[in-house]
């Protein structure tokens, strides 16, 4: 900061008055007048914060990389497509873990979106007043939950009865039929992927609800009154006009909740067997990567085993990475379909 | 105001001068003897006044902490060779032993009615017995009522010691096991599902009907799970209990093993229970931290002395007199501070 210029102002820089500062010498300085260095300060220090969370992302990504390195070098790239997990022998192959992340939070997803967007239309457009309040409470209270509550809960309580009575119902049924069928063989122990994806919807419902009844709660009225005024009915108005009105909200919504499903640990742990197998029955044991690392990552002594176990700590980052990437290219040619952006 | 400080100050001094007389000791690693390091830890506070901080981490987190020096001891159920523990820098000594039994979840059957041999186990874990009629599960239990139904293998999804154990005793009764699989912490399972610690094979085990998992005898006695006899070395059925896991390691060499690391799987003995192990613990040799190794070197030489009865209570083995002395020695001669001086007199 120059030493000879005016006192501050926010305004643009004046040129420098030699004769009118010997007039008026420098007033002195009020705090609290129109900005100065307080804002200076403000700005770069949410500034930092911001470069922060940069850098820290950054630093997560190198220091991945650098860790993983081992495992990649002797491994290379088939690491990511073969299904192999041998301590003993020190040969190892990400395939498994990765086909299990991506298979239960599929399922995640495919039960808990049309719930969500059912619970959300419930509480905007036809819950009577005073149930609002409660279920909005109610699917709240649901995210607060620790994730190894539901794991427990999985465990004692919704293995057994899915394993006794749901999965040889399901076996029985849609199990005979030709290419659906074969998702649906397996051992009938209530342990297994699908077990997992039911646990994971359940924990990203409230989630992607809460999302959704936000922003349905947002859409002007006057929008959905004009709708109903030419005479559609309510699920026209929820189709046509809320939810291309807050499909930005929507879709954000959804990657909340699938990031949540990708990443979720402990739940999943418990229930989803821990077996390096790809079955195509979704009864069958399978393993995740949050769960492989949670069980193997304390006692692997051996580098290549732990190289490995970072490698896919990698491939979850990216596949975040990639999640949210390819959520904004969603978005944009939505954007681009209803002619507000080119 | 600075005499808000002053007092203060005073206050955190007196406090910290206080911490400082007892020395918390703290250790990480298996499972397998957690329960009894547990017991013995709340009797030495009550005699003695330190605190033993045991986390039960799985065998090869123990390993990798006492490497690190982040705990002052180290707990595996797979004994180092003597070359890893010279790399290392390490001292290892048993300290407990116990046995690692088969559970089954069959309608009908009680706690000690069936049996298997080593052979038998390994077929099932290899997935090449699928079902519990199969004809060489029901040649040895020809009085037990078996099911058409499929076996449910369960194993662990951690590394860990007990599955040292059971994959080592795997290893010696079956040759397609040793080929195939192999023995250690960590294995590629061919089949089954992991449960998480041998509280999670327990859990695991209890849920589903016709299951069948390993775990260590104290969980099973604990949980009254339904665990199984098996056929020995010498022909004999026995159950586990704590005289099986004694007439296991009473003909081993401890002190002609470096490191003490004597495996007891599969040892000769007309009583002697096929998957037995030593738990043992692994320290540094040079030490950092010459009161805390003391403190550790202190809370065993109690537990071996004064712990007997708690280890039966539990149907561990306790370390016998003269394992302890020789232990004792092995301190004496090998764990030194800084200096290079011994710790233990």
């Amino acid at each position: 900061m120059p030493t000879d210029a005016a006192p501050a102002t926010l305004n643009a820089p004046m040129p420098f008055d030699r004769a009118r500062a010997r007039r008026d010498p420098v007033p002195p300085v009020r705090r609290g007048a129109a900005g100065g260095w307080q804002d200076r300060a403000f700005e770069r220090l949410t500034q930092g914060f911001a470069v922060l969370v940069l850098a820290t992302l950054v630093a997560i990504l190198v220091a991945l990389a650098i860790s993983a390195w081992p495992a990649l070098d002797r491994f290379g790239l088939g690491f990511f497509f073969t299904n192999t997990w041998n301590p003993v022998t020190s040969v190892f192959g990400g395939l498994a873990p990765i086909y299990g992340t991506l298979v239960t939070s599929l399922i995640a997803l495919a039960i808990g979106v049309p719930v969500s967007f059912g619970i959300a239309l419930f509480l905007t457009e036809m819950a009577p007043a005073a149930l609002k309040r409660p279920l909005g409470t109610a699917v709240e209270l649901l995210a607060a939950i620790p994730s190894i509550i539901y794991g427990m809960w999985g465990l004692f309580v919704f293995a057994p009865l899915f394993g006794d009575h749901v999965q040889p119902l399901l076996t029985a049924t849609i199990g005979r039929l030709p290419v659906v069928g074969t998702l649906f063989q397996g051992a009938p122990n209530g342990i297994g992927i699908l077990t997992a994806g039911i646990i994971l919807s359940v924990m990203i419902i409230p989630f992607i609800a809460s999302v959704m009844r936000d922003v349905f709660e947002v859409v002007p009225p006057v929008l959905k009154e004009s709708a109903y005024g030419l005479g559609a009915t309510t699920w026209e108005v929820v189709w046509n006009v809320v939810l291309p009105y807050t499909r930005v909200g929507v879709i954000g919504g959804i990657m909340l909740g699938l990031g949540r499903a990708l990443g979720e640990t402990m739940a999943v742990t418990f229930v989803i067997g821990n077996a390096y197998r790809i079955r195509a029955g979704l009864f069958e044991p399978g393993n995740s990567i949050a769960s492989a690392l949670a069980n193997e990552f304390n006692e692997a002594a051996d580098p290549v085993h732990r190289a490995s176990l970072i490698a896919l700590g990698l491939v979850l980052f990216l596949l975040t990475f990639i999640v949210l990437a390819l959520s904004r290219m969603l978005i944009a040619r939505l954007a681009k379909g209803e002619g507000t952006r080119t | 105001m600075s005499r808000t400080f002053a007092s203060l100050l005073f206050a955190s001094t007196v406090l910290a001068a206080g911490a400082a007389q007892a020395v918390d000791i703290t250790g990480a690693g298996a499972t397998f003897p957690f329960p009894i390091y547990a017991k013995w830890a709340e009797a030495y506070k009550q005699k003695v006044g330190v605190r033993m901080n045991y986390q039960s981490i799985g065998s090869g987190g123990g390993i990798a902490q006492i490497k690190a020096k982040t705990v002052d001891f180290g707990a595996s159920d797979m004994p180092l060779k003597a070359e890893d523990l010279t790399a290392a820098g390490l001292v290892q000594f048993p300290a407990i032993i116990g046995g690692v039994v088969p559970i089954v979840n069959l309608e009908g059957v009680a706690p000690g009615k069936l049996a298997f041999t080593g052979p038998v186990l390994a077929d099932i874990y290899l997935g090449k017995i699928k079902s519990w009629n199969d004809k060489a599960i029901a040649d040895l239990n020809p009085g037990v009522n078996l099911p058409a139904e499929p076996i449910t293998v369960v194993r662990r999804s951690d590394g860990s010691g007990t599955t040292f154990l059971w994959t080592d005793y795997l290893s010696k009764a079956s040759p397609e096991w040793k080929q195939k699989v192999g023995a250690s912490t960590a294995v590629a399972w061919p089949e089954g599902v992991g449960g998480k610690g041998n509280e999670g094979v327990a859990a695991y085990v209890q849920r589903i009907k016709g299951s069948i998992g390993y775990v260590e005898y104290a969980y099973a006695k604990k949980n009254r799970m339904t665990h199984a006899a098996m056929r020995n070395r010498d022909g004999q059925v026995v159950q586990p209990d704590d005289s099986a896991f004694q007439a296991a390691a009473a003909g081993a060499d401890w002190k002609g093993t470096p490191g003490f690391g004597v495996i007891l799987t599969d040892q000769p003995g007309r009583a002697s229970w096929p998957v037995t192990g030593a738990s043992f613990i692994l320290m540094q040799a040079k030490q950092d931290k010459p009161q805390n190794a003391l403190e550790v070197m202190k809370f065993f030489d109690w537990s071996f002395a004064n712990g007997a009865r708690m280890a039966e209570e539990l149907d561990y083995v306790p370390i016998p007199g003269p394992l302890a002395k020789e232990i004792a020695a092995a301190w004496k001669a090998q764990i030194k501070d800084g200096s290079g001086k011994a710790l233990w007199n």
